[in-house]
């Protein structure tokens, strides 16, 4: 079984970052929050295993 | 018009009852004339079970209402004797179609399995429904089966008793009593049977209201069932369209919360909504209009000693999936022949119980489907939307998001996995054949496999040796011997095989699984027929 990875692991993250920044460049907060959900779903399907999804929904939770 | 809804089928008629000098005692007794207390009469009576149908009405239901039936209920009327009538009136239908705001998102065919006598689903208005149960009565009267609808009956109370319960019944003529061996009661969502033994009914309740319309049309539209999230014509609300026999349309439009019913099923106010949906040039007719809402909710126990709850009475749903009458039918299969076998002295009362723990499995599984459903459909905050709407715009142009679509997930019978009438699973065989399981249809040569098993057990021999009948403690038992040489279309083998070369099925009469092996093994099987039948 997979876990969830919670090490730095995309490469170039500042260039990441900064693609997501501009993805929501110019948007209104409705069409950003929007894109946010499109994004979540397209990620999570591509994660697909349903422990690690779990896993991550937890984590996004923040610890206490 | 004439319509069926406006005939009384079964008018009140003076029972002897009335004028016995003490209360007559009936051995069952039950309490709604709807598709789940019919079925339940048929199904007792067809086991030659002497049953008394009480209902305040005398008519079938008024509108369409319950519409969609899938395929296990359609194996049940088979064997209740009507399922053929409904199949040849209904309306067969396999597309779906999916629309946000105003564009199609996506479309989907159902694709059911091949080799099923029975479609995956039908529409048909329930006052269809009920009039060809009330047919099936007629003919199993005119047979001289034991079975009576009364209609102007209205019970007015309840006595429960450790072996009996005691009706006070309303008629025009005046009040008369009666006791029966065993109540059921199939009253339906607003249940007064429950209401009069003070009985729990918690869940959750959605705020929402829905206009339903039934309208007559010479339209274009396909047999499909249409679904609209937020469509231009009932902003930020659903919308459904599915067709009906006799060209009829039911139309579904959600409403919200906040809403004056009376005056939104006024014919003034629905036309403009209608017009705004099917186009100014559509001409149509309205048959009937009502406002819903709905709650996903069940009764905390389905057997209250000599009391058993059936259908909306002891479960209701949102109508989303189609999951009311449908699993109401599953209820009256469940219960039918442990009530026999309990009547008849063969099994003991505590047999009963396990109606509760199966059926409440099944009413557990409903509400989970259609509570999610109705969330996707009417979600209840800013993000739930958010996420909701994404979903849909996904779905337009990525095939991954449709699943995610939410707008009914279409009845199935649910498997008893846990029952205490199971027997461990021993067979290396299909998953969805394993205990508990419904028996999945398959096609023999000309015929198929559900009608052969028919109301009884039945051992089911593939490639295997058994004795023709087997009996235990008053259990009697035949056998069904099949081979994979006959199995032309491979379904046999894919169904009930797997990977086993043999197998020896112990089927229930409400044709679940309740154990396989690969081969027949006298002790065990005897064991695992006292296991079905409570008494293990």
């Amino acid at each position: 079984m997979t876990d969830l990875i919670l090490t730095p692991n995309i490469n170039r993250a500042d260039d990441f970052y900064a693609e997501l920044l501009a993805a929501h460049e110019g948007l209104s907060k409705d069409d950003s929050d929007a894109l946010n959900a499109r994004l979540i779903l397209i990620l999570a399907n591509h994660i697909g295993d349903r422990e690690v999804l779990s896993q991550a929904v937890n984590a996004a939770g923040l610890p206490e | 018009m004439n319509k069926i809804f406006e005939v009384p089928l079964y008018p009140y008629e003076r029972s002897p009852d009335q004028d016995a000098a003490a209360p007559v005692r009936h051995p069952v007794v039950i309490i709604g004339a709807g598709p789940i207390g019919l079925g339940m009469g048929i199904d007792l009576a067809q086991q030659g079970v002497k049953v008394v149908i009480v209902d305040d009405n005398d008519k079938v239901s008024f509108g369409s209402r319950a519409i969609c039936f899938a395929k296990r209920p359609l194996e049940i009327l088979d064997r209740l004797g009507c399922g053929q009538a409904m199949v040849d009136k209904g309306v067969e239908w396999d597309v779906g179609k999916v629309f946000f705001d105003d564009r199609e998102v996506y479309k989907f065919e159902l694709l059911p399995e091949k080799g099923h006598q029975r479609p995956a689903f039908i529409n048909l208005q329930q006052y269809y429904f009920e009039e060809y149960l009330v047919n099936r009565v007629r003919e199993l009267e005119a047979e001289g089966a034991p079975i009576e609808i009364r209609g102007g009956n209205k019970v007015t109370a309840i006595g429960t008793h450790p072996d009996h319960a005691t009706l006070e019944i309303d008629t025009p003529e005046g009040s008369y009593n009666i006791e029966a061996d065993w109540l059921i009661a199939c009253d339906g969502a607003g249940s007064p049977t429950r209401q009069m033994l003070g009985l729990d009914f918690v869940g959750r309740v959605f705020e929402d209201n829905f206009l339903i319309a039934d309208v007559i049309m010479e339209a274009d539209f396909p047999s499909e069932r249409w679904f609209w999230f937020d469509p231009p014509f009932n902003r930020g609300q659903s919308a459904l369209l599915h067709k009906q026999p006799d060209g009829v349309w039911r139309i579904d439009l959600q409403l919200g919360w906040d809403i004056d019913k009376e005056e939104e099923k006024k014919p003034e106010n629905v036309i403009p909504r209608l017009k705004a949906m099917l186009g100014d040039d559509v001409e149509f007719e309205l048959e009937w209009v009502s406002i819903y809402t709905f709650q996903c909710r069940r009764m905390e126990k389905f057997r209250h000693g000599r009391v058993l709850f059936a259908g909306d009475a002891a479960h209701q749903v949102s109508p989303f999936g189609a999951r009311g009458a449908n699993s109401g039918l599953q209820d009256t299969d469940n219960l039918g022949w442990k009530l026999k076998l309990v009547i008849d002295g063969k099994a003991d009362e505590t047999l009963l119980d396990s109606y509760d723990i199966e059926r409440i499995h099944g009413a557990d599984e409903n509400i989970l489907n259609s509570t999610r459903s109705t969330d996707f459909i009417t979600p209840k905050s800013e993000m739930s939307r958010l996420l909701r709407d994404a979903v849909l715009d996904l779905a337009e142009h990525y095939e991954f998001a449709r699943p995610l679509v939410n707008s009914g997930r279409l009845s199935v019978p649910c498997t008893y996995d846990g029952s205490p009438l199971n027997s461990a699973d021993a067979l290396d065989g299909p998953i969805k054949t394993r205990p508990g399981s419904p028996c999945p249809d398959v096609p023999l040569g000309d015929e198929f496999l559900l009608p052969k098993l028919g109301n009884k057990f039945i051992l089911l021999t593939i490639d295997a040796d058994a004795p023709d009948v087997v009996e235990e403690d008053g259990i009697r038992v035949e056998r069904l011997a099949l081979s994979v040489k006959d199995d032309k279309t491979g379904a046999l083998k894919e169904r009930y095989l797997g990977h086993a070369p043999s197998a020896v099925y112990l089927i229930r009469p409400d044709q679940h699984v309740a154990a396989r092996r690969p081969s027949f093994d006298e002790n065990l099987f005897r064991a695992a027929i006292r296991r079905a039948t409570g008494k293990e």
